[in-house]
């Protein structure tokens, strides 16, 4: 092993120790089946939102980000401000009513609100399908990072990131993870801000020479905030806005925390905190970015995924430059085993419901054996995926995970809370229309490579085109079939909207 | 988890309340009942699509003022370009705000409908 290695392998192995341990730890916390997907419904504001930041700030913001920033500029800003923003949409439009719906999952709140068991049926599906395009980058940008941190073989990061997940996953359930999670975005935060601290003062020791003049070529186009390509650009602009605002409240693994609110008005100090927590985080990409501009600008051109990981090296000599290269490379990893375990236990929640917790022949799974082989099932598909199939490219497909999700289930969550009118047949159009218009898109962006012309923007950015047809599909077949609104819809609105503090029937 | 429960019995002087009409109205899904919830359920999306309205207008107009007005992307505020001051770093506090006021405004909302319901009982 050369000592280049060194900081990146003892920063994993702290990292995975600190997890298993602290998931252990949790572990005494988590007796009933409620424990395991909802943590009991007792988790307080702070460390809610503080699992949520840790839970949802993936590879792709922990490295990709500014990674983009420094290859195209401003532009990519609109991934973190949307990223961001997705979280007030959800907070004025979703978060106390979801809670209040007091349903588990998302098929849970698709079923309660309009019961048919078809939609539940479809809504898993998609679940599943967001979650394991979602996972599917983690397992490999854990491939690539240990790759550059310690010189392992690809298939390395994807199987210690999947053993890590199902070790905790599997044995506390959400109860534990939780505070996994909570210490994972306090991680993340300080292993991106204390390197950005020291690499500042360097830069100012350097003259603060200005990253968007001189170096390099474009000055004016790192500094627009838009895409290239007039009309064209604008339009993948404002697609990735709706992705991103939209796409958020539809994410599996973002919703199910709602279900851990005490009550509605906890999830909305949450979700506000929450806001606080990424807004404090998303300021640092940015500054590596700007930083790779003067000191690596032979990065922006070939694997500018790595700038976060080599910044410190390039512009720190010796043991200090070795230390915080162990620290942004334990943060990346932190990020890839946060972001995996909320998917996992997303899916493993849905699988369990819908599948493992079937009854096969005479036999049938309790609870929490149900919830483990739904872990199982969830965690070992996309590793495997990711091991078979490692080309796929990263940041893509956590964008269009984002556009698949604003396309089916920000149209269902809308809807399904603020219209009395949604029937199931309608639910059921929409999901499929925006199911189906944003998977083809996903598809066929994954197989080919091709990125001008119209044809390759409409379908490589669907979400201005996708989230449009699925809301109004829904709408419109839900007049058709105007006869069929639930008869209960009325009482599940009362309860959606009403305070707790009201003494209502809730049932 | 080890926590000290306190086991209490209901209070003993409690003015009979039997008669919660506001909230039996919406229970029984009279048409009174479905007024009060149409009331709040109205209050809280306007309030809702205010704030996004707000959003829209102050950051969602952004790619289509620096399409029409190129000549922003040269703006710059001291050594910084005017686009990441505002989107690397302005945005995220206003967020934070925007997010606050609408937690004001909706618990605001929630506490006159509880007010409302159960005034009517009286």
């Amino acid at each position: 092993m050369s000592t280049e290695v060194v900081p990146g392998f003892v920063a994993v192995v702290l990292v995975t120790v600190a997890t298993l341990a602290i998931g252990t730890w949790g572990l005494r916390f988590s007796r009933t089946t409620s424990d395991f997907f909802v943590a009991s419904r007792t988790v307080r504001p702070g460390l809610n939102a503080s699992a949520i930041g840790g839970e949802y700030l993936s590879a792709a913001s922990f490295l990709g980000v500014a990674g983009l920033v420094l290859t195209f500029g401003a532009d990519m800003l609109w991934y973190p401000v949307g990223w961001t923003a997705g979280y007030l949409v959800l907070l004025v439009l979703v978060a106390a009513p979801l809670r209040r719906s007091g349903a588990y999952t998302l098929p849970d709140f698709a079923e309660a609100r309009l019961g048919s068991r078809g939609v539940r049926a479809l809504c898993s599906v998609l679940v599943v399908a967001i979650g394991w395009l979602y996972l599917l980058p983690q397992f490999q940008g854990a491939g690539l990072t240990l790759q550059a941190a310690i010189d392992a073989p690809t298939w390395v990061g994807p199987l210690v990131v999947a053993a890590v997940v199902l070790i905790n996953v599997g044995s506390g359930g959400m109860r534990s993870i939780t505070f996994v999670q909570a210490f994972q975005y306090w991680l993340k935060l300080t292993a991106l801000l204390l390197p950005a601290c020291v690499l500042l003062a360097v830069w100012a020791g350097d003259g603060a020479p200005n990253p968007t003049m001189g170096a390099g070529a474009g000055a004016d186009y790192w500094s627009l905030p838009l895409g290239e390509g007039g009309a064209q650009g604008l339009y993948v602009t404002y697609s990735l806005i709706v992705a991103t605002f939209l796409g958020t409240m539809g994410l599996p693994h973002v919703v199910v925390r709602f279900y851990t609110n005490p009550d509605g008005r906890a999830a909305r100090r949450t979700t506000l905190v929450v806001l606080a927590l990424l807004g404090a985080f998303y300021l640092l990409p940015p500054v590596y970015g700007a930083l790779g501009r003067i000191y690596a600008t032979d990065l922006a051109t070939a694997g500018s995924d790595a700038l976060v990981l080599e910044l410190p090296r390039l512009m720190v000599d010796g043991i200090l430059g070795e230390v915080l290269t162990g620290l942004v490379t334990a943060g990346a990893f932190a990020a890839f085993l946060s972001t995996s375990s909320g998917l996992s236990i997303a899916v493993a929640g849905v699988l369990s419901q819908d599948v493992t917790g079937r009854r096969f022949g005479t036999h049938r799974l309790s609870g929490i054996a149900a919830f483990r082989a739904g872990a199982v099932i969830a965690v070992v598909v996309p590793a495997w995926v990711s091991i078979a199939a490692p080309d796929v490219g990263v940041a893509r497909t956590v964008g269009l995970a984002f556009a698949v999700a604003a396309s089916t289930f920000c149209p269902l969550l809308l809807l399904g809370i603020w219209w009395r009118g949604l029937t199931a047949a309608g639910a059921i159009a929409g999901l499929v229309v925006g199911g189906v218009g944003s998977g083809l898109a996903v598809g066929w962006t994954l197989v080919t490579s091709e990125t001008t012309g119209w044809v390759a923007v409409l379908l490589g950015q669907p979400a201005a085109w996708s989230v449009p047809a699925a809301l109004a599909t829904m709408v419109l077949v839900s007049r058709a079939t105007r006869s069929r609104v639930p008869t209960h819809a009325g009482r599940f609105m009362v309860r959606l909207h009403t305070p707790e503090s009201v003494d209502l029937q809730r049932t | 988890m080890r926590e000290r429960v306190r086991v209490t019995g209901p209070p003993r002087r409690r003015a009979p309340t039997t008669h919660r009409s506001g909230t039996r109205e919406i229970d029984a899904g009279t048409e009174l009942g479905r007024v009060y919830m149409e009331s709040l359920l109205g209050e809280q999306l306007r309030l809702a699509l205010r704030i996004l309205g707000l959003l829209a207008a102050t950051v969602g107009i952004l790619p289509l003022a620096f399409h029409l007005v190129p000549g922003l992307a040269e703006v710059r505020l001291g050594p910084m370009p005017l686009s990441w001051l505002l989107l690397g770093f302005l945005v995220y506090p206003w967020m934070l705000t925007l997010g606050w006021l609408y937690i004001r405004r909706s618990e605001a909302n929630e506490r006159d409908f509880a007010t409302l319901v159960e005034e009517v009982e009286r």
